[in-house]
């Protein structure tokens, strides 16, 4: 199987590849809707501005394929804003849409706490999680941003604490989204991709 | 369960080798910094800095190359920097594989730098470099290696740099660097305060105890050192239990 990793044009992309390279996995980049279409397996990495990853999506025509396949059942795992997307919509581009595929809305974390939310935490898997599997609930992971999903959308299996509680993990049927980098995240972290590669086999 | 305090190696390269710095000055050579940065990903280190601090434009294809190779031996995050002059030069860094971008003198001068970065890679991308010298009752910025006062107040610097875009600050202290007489708890905790942004403190650690200070009387959100890290004095797994024994909330699994 390979995982095809949409390469929408921003931040450090390559660093997943290689994780999943040196899972065994197959992976390519692309932004070819043509391709997105065909994936076995999708991964999302978003890092900037919610904006920047709407906009690639719609311009480069990859929304339609990228949609199509996920509701057909493909297995898509979205990282970081690759999460965030797919929701209704978010606070950092209201006018924007996300890809709906899961309800509610991105909000931005409570300015009581320093901004962004960088570096590592712990989370609380408050479900039967399929991409926690084996990993020990003292783990940490590696955050970087400053909206997050409400925990509150049926979907969370793990929730993450900065100002506020929020959505860390979210598994849906095939969807799967974290709002931490697993490819940054050390051991847990690439535990964790195992477990998408497995899920996804 | 909150945020872990972080501790950061970092590498001071000559854009190819790592090198240490006394006062920033009197350079001396320690060592490869891919293995470097393979030993620090085993020990638990939570992030690594990569600088060139000779950052010299035709020695920079060298620099992109050890970003390249450093990054492959990483599962933690990677930040570069040292001499990025422009949004081209951001790029380069972080196609190399950097996670974060540093930015230092340029920024000084040409404070837009920070936006342009910070619109294309996010807030959480931008790394504000401040080099603070203590003048009297207050801190000036230092620019060029530390070497040259740029008259800005440190702490105004570092709101303007958060509200250019900067989702971070690297807080080093001119009057400790290579001093290791312990970090300057007074400048950190006074630009730790006064920004909305996380702070890496920089600057004169050697001991466990500086660090504890650092986080406790600092408000430093992240410690960064080079020099006892490479010479194995402090081994990072040692020097993180000691901080959780003290309270100190860390990262101890990988």
């Amino acid at each position: 199987m390979k995982v095809t990793i949409i390469d929408y044009g921003a931040g450090n992309v390559p660093s997943v590849e290689r994780a999943l390279q040196r899972l065994g996995a197959e992976a390519e980049r692309t932004n070819s809707p043509d391709r997105i279409e065909k994936a076995e397996a999708l991964l999302l990495p978003g890092v900037g501005h919610y904006a920047a990853l709407v906009r690639a999506l719609d311009e480069q025509e990859m929304r339609e394929p990228l949609v199509d396949a996920i509701q057909r059942g493909v297995p898509f795992l979205g990282i970081c804003l690759g999460l965030q997307v797919l929701f209704e919509s978010s606070a950092e581009s209201p006018q924007l849409h996300g890809l709906n595929l899961l309800p509610g809305k991105v909000c931005s974390l409570p300015s009581t706490v320093k901004l962004p939310h960088m570096g590592w935490n712990q989370i609380v898997a408050n479900q039967e999680s399929r991409l926690l599997a084996g990993i020990g609930s003292s783990a940490y992971f590696y955050f970087a941003h400053s909206y997050a999903a409400p925990d509150s959308n049926g979907s969370t299996t793990a929730t993450c604490f900065h100002g506020t509680p929020f959505a860390a993990v979210v598994e849906k049927q095939n969807i799967y989204g974290v709002q931490f980098h697993p490819e940054k995240s050390g051991d847990s972290g690439s535990r964790l991709l195992q477990n998408f590669l497995r899920i996804a086999a | 369960m909150s945020l872990a305090h972080r501790i950061i190696p970092c590498l001071d390269t000559d854009g190819q080798r790592v090198v240490k710095g006394v006062n920033f000055a009197g350079l001396r050579d320690a060592g490869d910094p891919v293995a470097l940065a393979a030993r620090y990903n085993e020990e638990g280190a939570d992030e690594l800095v990569v600088l060139d601090i000779a950052a010299s434009r035709d020695r920079r294809p060298t620099f992109l190359e050890t970003i390249r190779r450093v990054a492959a031996e990483l599962s933690i995050p990677l930040t570069a920097g040292g001499g990025i002059r422009t949004l081209e030069d951001g790029r380069a860094v972080v196609r190399a594989g950097a996670d974060k971008v540093t930015v230092n003198t340029a920024a000084v001068e040409r404070p837009e730098l920070i936006s342009e970065l910070s619109r294309e890679f996010g807030a959480q991308a931008v790394v504000l470099a401040i080099d603070a010298k203590r003048n009297g009752n207050h801190w000036d910025v230092m620019v060029r290696g530390g070497r040259e006062c740029a008259y800005r107040d440190a702490i105004e610097w570092a709101k303007i740099g958060v509200q250019m875009g900067a989702g971070e600050i690297l807080l080093t202290s001119v009057d400790r660097d290579g001093t290791q007489v312990g970090f300057d708890t007074e400048v950190t905790a006074a630009i730790s305060k006064a920004v909305s942004v996380p702070l890496i403190a920089s600057g004169g650690a050697k001991l466990p105890e500086h660090f504890v200070q650092i986080f406790k009387k600092g408000a430093a959100d992240a410690a960064l050192a080079a020099s006892i890290f490479h010479d194995g004095v402090q081994p990072i797994r040692t020097l993180k239990e000691f901080l959780a024994g003290k309270g100190i909330e860390v990262r101890l699994s990988c």
